[in-house]
C-alpha cells in the first residue's frame, strides 16, 4: 500500500509533466506550424470565400434550400441524419449520423420518402435515384454527392438556371474528383463548388 | 477492384516501416542511455531511471499513473468553466466526466457525449489528448515488461515503468504524431484554435461551422489506437478525415504501431521468427475478418439498403463501401475505436464482423501493446493446451508454464469475457435498457452487446444509437474498461514477474518449435475457439440473427 501511494506521489509528478510536453507543447507545436502559408487556410477549415463573404467550407455539405420549391436551381447534398425532414439541411455545429439499422422500419419508411421526393423533384423513374441520394451520410455534413447524382440533378438545375445542359455538365466534371491514382477513395462530386459556379453562370 | 489496390497500397505501407520501426521501438526500450530531455524529466520528476523494479512496484506505478490521471482528467472537465477556451460550454456533468476520464485513461476513448457543445479546445488538449499518448505509451510499456519476463532469467526484475513511459511517449509516439500531424493538415485537416465560423449559404442562409484542434489530436487518436474525436462524427467528420488519402493515412496509423511491435518482440526475444508467426495470425485473423464485412456491406440484405441500392446509410461518399470497411476492420481489429463510418448502421453480419473483432480479444493485431500481451497470453494458453495433448510440461520462449503462470494467463483471458457478458446481460435484464436503444429486434440487443464488449475491450466504438447518458450506463460501462483494461495488466505483470525469475531451459528434441505453421495454426485455433465458445450464444441472438433475417 506504501508502494502504491509512493509509486502514485511520483505519478502526480510524472503526469502533470508529461501533461506540459504533450497536452500544451506538442498541440502548440503543431498549431504553429499549421500557421504557415498552404497550410493555415486547411487549418481554419477550407472556407470559401466570394466577394470577401464566407460562403461555406469546401469540405463542409449544407444542403441549400430553394425559396421556390417548384423552380430549385439547386444542386442537392446528401440528406443528414441532423435534419427533421426527410431532406434538408443538418446543422454544421455538431454531426453524426442516423444510426439506423438497415432493418429497422423507420429507416425504410425515409428511405421510401426521400427516393419519391427526389423522383418526383427531378421529374425521374424511382428506380433511377441512387443510394448516396437517399440515405443519411455518417458525418450528416457530406460534402460529396456521386456523380450518379450530380448527373441525376443536371436538367433540372439546366432549366431553371436557363443554362444548357452541356454547359452544367461541363462544371460537373470540373467539380468532380476522381480516385487518388485511380484507386484512393471514391468519385465525387463537391456540391458546395458546384453550386457557387453555377450561381455565377447565371 | 480499386478497393483493393487501396488495401494493397495500405499493406506494401506497413511493409515498409515494419523493421525500421520494429528495430526502433526494440532499441528504444533496451537501450542503456538516456536522452538528455528524458535525464531532465527524470531529475524534475525525481524518479531514479536507473533502478529495476520488481513486477510489484511496476504494477503499483501503472496502476498510481492510471489512478492519478483519471482523477486530473475528472477535475479538468468538472472544472471546464475556469478553463480558457471553453467557449462557454460549462462543467462537464458528473456522469459524463467520471466516464470519460476513465474511457480515455484505458485507452478506450468511449464518447458519451457530444464533443461540439460540451468539450472545449482546452480539455481536449491538455486533457484529452494527454491521456491519447499516455494511455497508449503504458500499454506498450506493459507489453514490454512481459516480453522482458520471458527473455531474462532468474531475476525478479521486469524494467522500470517510468522509464518505458516517457521513451515510449518521448521516442516513438512524440515524433510520429508530430509528422503525422502535419500531414494530415497538408492533407486538410482542420487545426484551429477557434470555436467555429460563420458563414452565409449560398442560398441566404446562415451558419456556424464548428472548429477545434483537429489534426494535433487526430495523429496520435488512431496511432496510439485510442479513438476519441474531437467531432461527435468522429473520423466520418470531413474535419477529421476529408478525403480518400486521410482515410488511408489514419488507417496506416492505426495499425502501424501494433503490427511493428511483432517485430519489436522478435528481435528482443532474439528470434525475428517468434514475431512473424504472432504477426501470420494477427494477419490471418484480420484479413479473413475484412473479407466478411466488406462483402457484407457491398451485398446488404436489408431492406433500407436494397430499397436505397446501396448501404450507404452512414457512410461518406468519399470513402464508399471499400474505405469505410477497411476502416471499420482496423479500428475494431486493433482497440482504436475511432470510425469513419455509423457501424450502428452496417449489415447484420458486416456489423457483427466488428463486434467479433472486438470479443476476440483485441490481438488482430490490437491495441499499442495491449495487442501484442494480449497474444502473448493466448500464446501461453495454447501451450498450456498442446501440454495437456502431449503430457509434457509446456515451455514458451525457454519458460516453464506451471500452475502460476498458467493462471496468470487464465486470469487475464478471463477477464474480458466476465465484464462483458455479465455487463451486456444485466443490461438487458435490469430495465437499465427501457427507452434507451435505437433500433428495434435483434440489431437491439446488439446495440448493448457491442457497447459492453467495445468498453470490456478498451475499444470505444459504438453502435451509436444507444443512448448511454444514465447513470447505469455511464458507471457499469466505466467500470467495464476499468476491469477490461487494469485485470489483464496485473495479471500481465505478474506473469512477467514470474516468468523473468525462472532460468531458462535449454531447447530439446522434445520442445515444441514456436516458430513454424504447426504454433501458428494452434496459436490461431485457440484465440478464435475461445471467442467462439464464449460469445457464439449472445452473437447468435443479435448479429447473427439479424444477418439470416
Amino acid at each position: 500500500m506504501t508502494q502504491l501511494f509512493k509509486q502514485s506521489a511520483a505519478g502526480l509528478r510524472m503526469l502533470l509533466l508529461l501533461t506540459v510536453i504533450t497536452g500544451v507543447l506538442y498541440p502548440l507545436a503543431v498549431w504553429t506550424v499549421s500557421r504557415l502559408p498552404g497550410l493555415e487556410a486547411n487549418a481554419e477549415g477550407s472556407v470559401v470565400t466570394v466577394n470577401g463573404t464566407a460562403v461555406g467550407s469546401e469540405l463542409i455539405g449544407r444542403d441549400p434550400v430553394a425559396s421556390d420549391p417548384a423552380n430549385d436551381p439547386w444542386f442537392h447534398n446528401r440528406p443528414s441524419a441532423g435534419s427533421t425532414d426527410a431532406l434538408g439541411p443538418g446543422d454544421p455545429k455538431t454531426s453524426g449520423g442516423s444510426n439506423k439499422a438497415t432493418g429497422n422500419a423507420d429507416l425504410v419508411a425515409k428511405v421510401q420518402e426521400r427516393v419519391d421526393l427526389i423522383a418526383k423533384r427531378e421529374g425521374v423513374d424511382p428506380a433511377k435515384v441512387p443510394a448516396d441520394a437517399v440515405t443519411a451520410s455518417a458525418s450528416g455534413l457530406d460534402p460529396d454527392i456521386s456523380p450518379a447524382y450530380a448527373e441525376l440533378q443536371v436538367p433540372r438545375v439546366a432549366r431553371v438556371r436557363g443554362l444548357t445542359e452541356d454547359r452544367v455538365r461541363a462544371l460537373v466534371a470540373e467539380h468532380t474528383s476522381g480516385r487518388g491514382l485511380g484507386f484512393v477513395g471514391e468519385p465525387t462530386v463537391n456540391v458546395l463548388g458546384l453550386n457557387l459556379a453555377v450561381k455565377a453562370q447565371g | 477492384m480499386p478497393g483493393l489496390l487501396q488495401l494493397g497500397l495500405l499493406l506494401v505501407a506497413l511493409a515498409v516501416v515494419y523493421k525500421p520501426l520494429g528495430d526502433h521501438m526494440a532499441k528504444v526500450y533496451s537501450s542503456e542511455k538516456h536522452w538528455r530531455v528524458e535525464k531532465a524529466v527524470y531529475r524534475v520528476t525525481r524518479v531514479d531511471p536507473g533502478s529495476q523494479q520488481h513486477w510489484k512496484t511496476y504494477a503499483s506505478a501503472v496502476l498510481g499513473f492510471s489512478a492519478v490521471s483519471v482523477i486530473l482528467l475528472f477535475l479538468l472537465q468538472r472544472l471546464q468553466s475556469l478553463l480558457p477556451l471553453d467557449f462557454g460550454r460549462g462543467p462537464v456533468p458528473v456522469g459524463v466526466a467520471f466516464n470519460t476520464a476513465i474511457s480515455f485513461v484505458t485507452n478506450t476513448n468511449w464518447q458519451s457525449y457530444v464533443p461540439e457543445s460540451t468539450m472545449g479546445h482546452t480539455v481536449q488538449m491538455v486533457g484529452l489528448t494527454v491521456q491519447n499518448f499516455l494511455s497508449a505509451a503504458v500499454g506498450m510499456a506493459v507489453a514490454v515488461a512481459l516480453v522482458r519476463g520471458f527473455t531474462r532469467s532468474g531475476t525478479d526484475r521486469i524494467g522500470n515503468f517510468w522509464v518505458d513511459l516517457v521513451r515510449g511517449t518521448i521516442r516513438v509516439l512524440l515524433p510520429m504524431a508530430f509528422i503525422s500531424a502535419i500531414v494530415l493538415v497538408a492533407l486538410g485537416v482542420t487545426m484551429s484554435l477557434k470555436s467555429g465560423v460563420d458563414v452565409v449559404n449560398p442560398d441566404g442562409s446562415s451558419s456556424t461551422i464548428a472548429l477545434a484542434p483537429t489534426a494535433s489530436q487526430e495523429a496520435i487518436k488512431e496511432l496510439g489506437t485510442n479513438g476519441g474525436g474531437v467531432f461527435n462524427a468522429n473520423s466520418a467528420h470531413p474535419f477529421e478525415n476529408p478525403n480518400g488519402w486521410t482515410n488511408l493515412v489514419e488507417i496506416f496509423l492505426i495499425m502501424v504501431i501494433p503490427v511493428s511491435l511483432t517485430r519489436t518482440f522478435g528481435v528482443l526475444a532474439g528470434n525475428r521468427r517468434h514475431g512473424y508467426v504472432l504477426l501470420s495470425v494477427m494477419g490471418a485473423i484480420w484479413g479473413a475478418m475484412l473479407a466478411v464485412i466488406w462483402w457484407a456491406e457491398a451485398h446488404p440484405n436489408g431492406p433500407a439498403a436494397l430499397l436505397a441500392g446501396a448501404a450507404m446509410e452512414g457512410k461518406e461518399q468519399r470513402f464508399g463501401i471499400a474505405g469505410s470497411a477497411l476502416f471499420a476492420n482496423a479500428t475494431t481489429g486493433t482497440s482504436t475505436g475511432a470510425v469513419n463510418a455509423m457501424h450502428d448502421s452496417f449489415t447484420g453480419l458486416g456489423g457483427g464482423g466488428t463486434i467479433l473483432n472486438m470479443l476476440f480479444g483485441e490481438l488482430t493485431p490490437g491495441g499499442v501493446g495491449t495487442g501484442l500481451y494480449s497474444i502473448l497470453i493466448m500464446a501461453v494458453i495454447a501451450m498450456f493446451l498442446a501440454g495437456l495433448m502431449v503430457g509434457r510440461t509446456p515451455e514458451y520462449l525457454g519458460k516453464k508454464l506451471g500452475r502460476r503462470e498458467v493462471t496468470c494467463a487464465a486470469i487475464a483471458m478471463l477477464a474480458m469475457p466476465t465484464v462483458v457478458l455479465l455487463g451486456a446481460g444485466a443490461a438487458l435484464v435490469l430495465p437499465a435498457t427501457t427507452g434507451v436503444l435505437n433500433n428495434p429486434g435483434e440489431h437491439g440487443l446488439s446495440e448493448v452487446l457491442y457497447a459492453y464488449a467495445s468498453a470490456g475491450n478498451n475499444n470505444g466504438s459504438a453502435f451509436a444509437g444507444i443512448t448511454v447518458t444514465s447513470d447505469w450506463f455511464q458507471t457499469t460501462l466505466g467500470l467495464c474498461m476499468l476491469f477490461g483494461r487494469f485485470i489483464p495488466i496485473l495479471a500481465v505483470l505478474c506473469l512477467a514477474g514470474s516468468l523473468a525469475a525462472q532460468k531458462t531451459v535449454p531447447r530439446t528434441a522434445g520442445t515444441l518449435p514456436t516458430t513454424g505453421p504447426l504454433f501458428a495454426t494452434m496459436l490461431g485455433g485457440t484465440v478464435v475457439l475461445v471467442a467462439a465458445l464464449t460469445f457464439i450464444p449472445a452473437l447468435a441472438l443479435g448479429p447473427i440473427a439479424e444477418a439470416l433475417a
